[in-house]
């Protein structure tokens, strides 16, 4: 099946089988393997990208549905060698340890703060993070980092 | 998964023309129980239809004593959505507390009350606030349309279109989630729609959402917690898992309900 959409500003058009994934998709297809497969259930949050602005897990996307649609994996976060905020606020509050659940916790950050603005606190962070698992349990750093990564989304957005 | 072919119709004529040919048709709205189902191969759809871009399963409007909604509306916008809050509060913090963010932005009210999972929190609101279910051509009451366990009153092929809810005078939604899946162990969704109408609605405890009819008539006597205080709620025909025993559920339920009316009442 024909599929049309934007992934990390690119337009895509792919002939693919209706069973893909999108991160399969990602992964074997345009070798972005930030995207990580965590649990393949939808719990672990290891595969979330944005969804035309919002946080989704890709485990549990079909590519068939994505028509249209708009995506940002983990690598269009960035612009050229400029983090973005949230990922320059997980690096200055080593926000992460084996890194694995560290793409999927970014973009769970980036949710957090389109829901709440940069007044978001710790309760709420902790509370919304329920759908990414950190097996090195290193939640404290990043719960300081989607703090901090919020407030320099905030800053971020009236320099601009 | 095991192969299926995938339509995508913008219109709900698009949709009956897809589902006279001659392949059996299963939707697909937001995906959160049915791509997990089809991962592991425990659905086999020859043709998977992708409802969302149908506008007809789409809005959510206020209507004279409650609230419709669109079948295609996401946990998060229900949770989030103004209406919603303003005219049925708790409605919107049971939205609030399905699975995750993530979830929610995919998620949708009539995926999940189609589906009828046991431990589903929706199907707990929408039998307590005296829901009533859209299809194509018909109308079903929440009370004739929760059938048994992922069953409902709903024919092969019919869709649900939208739903709903009375406003309640208030309302209380307790769960005691799995703190792995975030799905209730048991929920207890409480709701005083005035009038001496009480409903006491429980998911997760049992094979299907049901009504605790002599708490109901208790409470509508007295809604206070000592009216409840002195019934036992049955452990008969209730869940067993590794999660909880049938008694450890029946006691849950009714500490749950005693905080719902805790939470009205203080």
């Amino acid at each position: 099946m024909q599929v049309s959409f934007t992934l990390n500003g690119k337009p895509i058009n792919a002939d693919i089988d209706p069973r893909t994934l999108l991160v399969e998709f990602l992964r074997d297809q345009q070798s972005l393997t930030g995207t990580h497969v965590g649990c393949e259930t939808s719990q672990c949050g290891a595969c979330n990208v944005l969804l035309d602005g919002v946080p989704v897990k890709s485990c549990s996307l079909l590519m068939v549905q994505l028509d249209g649609c708009d995506v940002i994996s983990i690598e269009g976060l960035a612009s050229g060698e400029t983090l973005h905020p949230m990922q320059q606020a997980f690096h200055e509050n080593h926000g992460l340890q084996c890194g694995f659940c560290t793409p999927g916790m970014v973009i769970a950050g980036i949710g957090i703060y389109q829901r709440h603005g940069d007044a978001v606190t710790e309760e709420t962070v902790r509370e919304e993070l329920e759908g990414n698992l950190c097996r090195c349990t290193g939640y404290h750093n990043i719960v300081q980092s989607v703090l901090a990564g919020a407030k320099a989304m905030a800053a971020a957005e009236k320099g601009a | 998964m095991y192969q299926f072919d995938f339509a995508k119709p913008k219109t709900l004529d698009d949709l009956k023309a897809l589902r006279e040919g001659e392949a059996e048709v299963q939707y697909l709205a937001g995906g959160m129980t049915l791509i997990a189902t089809l991962k592991q191969r425990l659905a086999m759809p020859e043709l998977l239809v992708d409802i969302s871009a149908i506008d007809d399963l789409k809005g959510l409007s206020k209507t004279a004593d409650g609230l419709k909604i669109g079948a295609l509306t996401k946990h998060a916008d229900v949770a989030s959505n103004a209406d919603v809050k303003n005219t049925i509060p708790t409605l919107a913090k049971l939205a609030g507390m399905i699975g995750d963010p993530q979830v929610r932005n995919r998620g949708t009210l009539g995926g999940s009350v189609a589906n009828n999972d046991p431990s589903a929190d929706y199907p707990a609101a929408v039998l307590a606030l005296k829901g009533t279910i859209h299809t194509e051509n018909r109308s079903i009451t929440a009370d004739d349309f929760f059938v048994d366990l992922f069953e409902t009153a709903l024919d092969e092929g019919e869709l649900l279109t939208a739903i709903e809810v009375k406003t309640p005078t208030r309302a209380s939604y307790q769960k005691f989630a799995n703190p792995a899946s975030r799905y209730a162990i048991a929920g207890v969704f409480v709701a005083d729609l005035g009038g001496g109408d009480v409903r006491v609605a429980v998911t997760g405890a049992g094979p299907c959402v049901y009504r605790l009819k002599d708490f109901e008539a208790a409470l509508a006597k007295d809604f206070s917690v000592d009216a409840i205080k002195g019934l036992e709620v049955s452990a008969d025909g209730l869940n067993e898992d590794v999660h909880a025993s049938p008694d450890y559920r029946a006691d849950l339920v009714k500490t749950l309900t005693m905080r719902a009316v805790k939470e009205l009442t203080d």
